[in-house]
């Protein structure tokens, strides 16, 4: 038990190298994006579903949607509201979200998701 | 002693109340479904066309030669965003020609007549009654869509393990061995293209028929092909099968295949 303070100062090397990324990237934490909304989705007020339940629930409704319209043969989505809408990622979500990039990929970028639906999915159907 | 019992009874009570927890949270649940806001719903659009089963009767006396086909391949591949490579076994396939021998291996003679031995045959997936691919699919990514008997991909179940196409008689499917996103002449923005490491085959047109219009080969062949539900016995497929004799792919296999021929 003589090398008392050899050990004690190999244990403080020790921590402080385990523990460097806490400390060195300490209050640099990035921001939550906020959405960019394009002309026509600020003028279009709503979505599909309520805002709060789309923020949350977009992969669950997207699912939802791709498995009536392969499976089943059901195309049209009617909301709480009556209102008709094809369901389509391409056509109807990217027709008024066409700013892919600063609407989908921030997000998607922050969480660290990859969703892999722009590999067959037209990104901007518009072609713009 | 005392303190045992007591105990005993407060966690008694205590675990009958988290039993009945989700159970009364259903009936909560279904108290406000049943009387609050209206629900999403899906339905079919209005303009849908709908089948017990799509059958298409392919009159090949009027598709004589290649420069007559080939139109409807075009139609097919652009719509579809069907690649194209040079490269045989990369090769993707929708619809496409052949010659009788191939088509039909089973009624073919040593000695045709000219015509059919030299007329290009356009073969297509035939979207079975009975389709062996979708009893080889492992992960249920192709299936028989009950409503119109169409056979369908999932693409984005497909794991790409080609079992179907080997256990397709036809030929019908094609892999994905490269990305096919770069070999896509011109791309339509309203369809989906496949990416690397999927099957794909001919969907007769399902997109289309959800918004009212006949397949595309079926539009470009200006009459040549008929299609319509073959339970309809006033469909123009049954009006086509009443007056001429047709013949099927391999139809001793069992597959019961949707695409019928007038030679």
């Amino acid at each position: 038990m003589n090398d008392k303070n050899k050990i004690i100062a190999g244990l403080i090397v020790f921590l402080a190298l385990f523990t460097f990324p806490v400390w060195y990237n300490l209050g640099k934490a990035a921001p939550a994006p906020e959405v960019i909304l394009t002309e026509k989705a600020k003028e279009a007020k709503v979505c599909v579903m309520p805002t709060e339940y789309m923020r949350a629930n977009h992969m669950q409704l997207l699912d939802h949607w791709r498995h009536e319209v392969v499976r089943n043969a059901k195309r049209v989505f009617v909301n709480a509201d009556g209102k008709e809408y094809t369901m389509s990622l391409s056509n109807t979500c990217l027709d008024c979200h066409s700013n892919k990039a600063d609407f989908c990929d921030k997000c998607h970028d922050y969480a660290s998701v990859s969703p892999y639906c722009y590999e067959c999915h037209i990104d901007n159907p518009k072609g713009e | 002693m005392e303190s045992r019992r007591s105990f005993l009874k407060v966690a008694g009570v205590a675990a009958l109340g988290l039993g009945t927890t989700p159970a009364l949270k259903a009936v909560a649940a279904s108290g406000e479904a049943g009387g609050g806001a209206p629900q999403p719903q899906v339905k079919k659009g209005a303009k849908a066309l709908t089948a017990k089963q799509w059958a298409m009767v392919i009159d090949t006396r009027k598709l004589q030669t290649a420069a007559d086909v080939e139109p409807l391949i075009e139609a097919c591949n652009k719509i579809h965003n069907v690649p194209h490579f040079n490269n045989k076994n990369h090769e993707i396939k929708w619809i496409w020609e052949t010659e009788f021998k191939h088509a039909f291996p089973d009624k073919s003679n040593s000695f045709l007549n000219e015509s059919v031995e030299h007329r290009p045959f356009p073969v297509l997936c035939n979207h079975c009654e009975n389709p062996p691919c979708v009893r080889a699919c492992p992960t249920k990514a192709t299936f028989k869509r009950e409503s119109d008997g169409i056979v369908l991909m999932d693409f984005h179940r497909c794991i790409g393990c080609r079992f179907c196409m080997v256990a397709c008689p036809y030929g019908a499917r094609s892999f994905n061995f490269r990305d096919p996103k770069p070999f896509i002449k011109e791309m339509n923005r309203k369809f989906p293209h496949r990416m690397k490491g999927v099957v794909e085959k001919c969907n007769f047109c399902a997109e289309r028929l959800a918004v009212g219009e006949m397949p595309a080969c079926v539009e470009a062949s200006q009459g040549a092909i008929a299609f319509g539900d073959l339970y309809d016995p006033h469909s123009p497929v049954r009006e086509l099968l009443k007056e001429n004799f047709t013949i099927r792919r391999k139809q001793v296999l069992g597959t019961e295949p949707s695409v019928y021929y007038i030679v």
